[in-house]
């Protein structure tokens, strides 16, 4: 029965809320994002954090180009690309992940180059799942509202 | 073209290109509702702020950069204005009309510091309250901003309570603009003659000025026949007036 198909998906979307809270992925900027949703702006959530993944990518691709130069010196400009991580990832509620840059800005303000790349490589461990869990989450959402659509009996639209 | 009916004109359009303009709005209902300037560089905060804005019922304005909002404004080439008459107007830019303002701290080029104290500068718009945001709490930076005359300051990320709590606050300032208005309305002779001069050196010069230098005297609250504006110079802009005790609260603590 895909009315039991709906309320199921709810459920694992939920648990899955539930297990990236607790383990201090996401905190509760996510959830105030998401009471920002209604009819009149039902995909706000997973466009903001679309927005998000698409800005931080370009912000680790130039991390690691930075870092890769064996010359490398310029530890304010990682700075500033931090700082933008650290707002955006604030702004959505993605704890983990600003932590981790807020930790790799200790480093950079310290000229530590090992120091830096150590927290790259956590920053690119914690973002990739992120993105995995929060893809996840959406592609249930698409398919919670597909299976809603089919359930009910034709029904006046409001 | 009596000078009467060129500081009747609208000094507002709402004709704006390439701005994220809320979708309702119109220039019927531009005197309803707080019309919001929204500047943040990351486009992620920009979303969020929109959004948070919108759903308080306000409209927004959201622009990247401290530069695009006084352009916006038609403060960037203030000293240019008052003298040519063509050039200025040709840019194409009509002056925007914003009940608040509220700045990222944190961007490239103007910081949000920076656009505080040009906006405070200009006679202009130094009544509107401007809020600052920042992702650092930083109590040296809360402070400079607050005695550069911001009216409030926000930790990141904002919330919706920190929206309702300006809301709040524009909508008090609003009730308070109208017990002046009343109040003042002996003082009103005063800024007729105001608007007398102005329109005696606008008659001497060429008609095609642009409407953003007539900006100025029709904000009066006497002159216009709509709802009084906010930008009633009783209402205090001095830190003193902030009435966010819990979110200095929070605020203070650590540097």
């Amino acid at each position: 029965m895909l009315g039991w198909g709906v309320d199921r998906l709810r459920a694992d979307m939920n648990r899955l809320l539930a297990m990236l809270f607790h383990q201090g992925v996401l905190d509760e900027q996510f959830l105030q994002l998401q009471q920002l949703e209604d009819e009149s702006s039902p995909n706000f959530v997973s466009e903001v954090v679309n927005i998000y993944f698409h800005e931080s990518e370009k912000l680790l691709r130039n991390l690691r180009g930075l870092l890769m130069d064996r010359e490398f010196s310029d530890y304010k400009k990682m700075g500033t690309h931090l700082n933008q991580l650290i707002g955006s990832s604030s702004s959505i509620g993605a704890k983990r992940v600003r932590n981790v840059c807020v930790s790799f800005r200790d480093a950079s303000e310290q000229n530590s180059r090992a120091g830096c790349l150590r927290a790259l490589e956590l920053l690119e461990h914690e973002y990739c799942y992120l993105k995995n869990k929060l893809h996840e989450l959406f592609q249930m959402d698409q398919l919670r509202v597909l299976a809603a659509g089919v359930t009910y009996p034709p029904q006046p639209q409001h | 073209m009596s000078s009467n009916s060129i500081a009747s004109n609208r000094w507002m359009s709402e004709k704006m290109d390439g701005f994220d303009l809320s979708p309702n709005s119109n220039s019927d209902n531009e005197e309803e509702g707080v019309h919001v300037l929204a500047v943040d560089d990351s486009l992620v905060d920009r979303k969020v702020i929109e959004r948070l804005l919108k759903i308080s019922s306000c409209k927004v304005t959201a622009v990247d950069s401290g530069w695009r909002a006084l352009k916006l404004l038609g403060l960037l080439d203030e000293e240019d204005k008052s003298s040519s008459s063509s050039s200025s107007s040709s840019a194409g830019f009509d002056v925007l009309k914003v009940d608040l303002i509220i700045t990222d701290y944190c961007m490239p080029g103007m910081t949000g510091y920076e656009l505080l104290k040009k906006i405070k500068e200009s006679t202009t718009f130094r009544e509107i309250p401007v809020v600052i945001m920042s992702s650092e709490n930083v109590v040296a930076r809360i402070d400079r901003c607050l005695e550069e005359g911001a009216e409030d300051f926000i930790v990141k990320p904002v919330k919706l309570s920190d929206v309702k709590r300006i809301r709040d606050y524009m909508a008090s300032r609003e009730v308070r603009s109208v017990q002046n208005q009343e109040e003042r309305s002996s003082s009103n002779i005063n800024k007729r003659k105001l608007q007398e001069c102005f329109d005696l050196s606008l008659s001497s010069s060429p008609p095609s000025i642009s409407s953003s230098s007539l900006s100025y005297p029709s904000r009066s609250p006497s002159l216009t026949p709509s709802p009084p504006s906010l930008f009633s110079s009783s209402a205090p802009c001095s830190p003193s007036s902030l009435d966010s005790p819990t979110r200095r609260l929070k605020m203070t603590g650590f540097d």
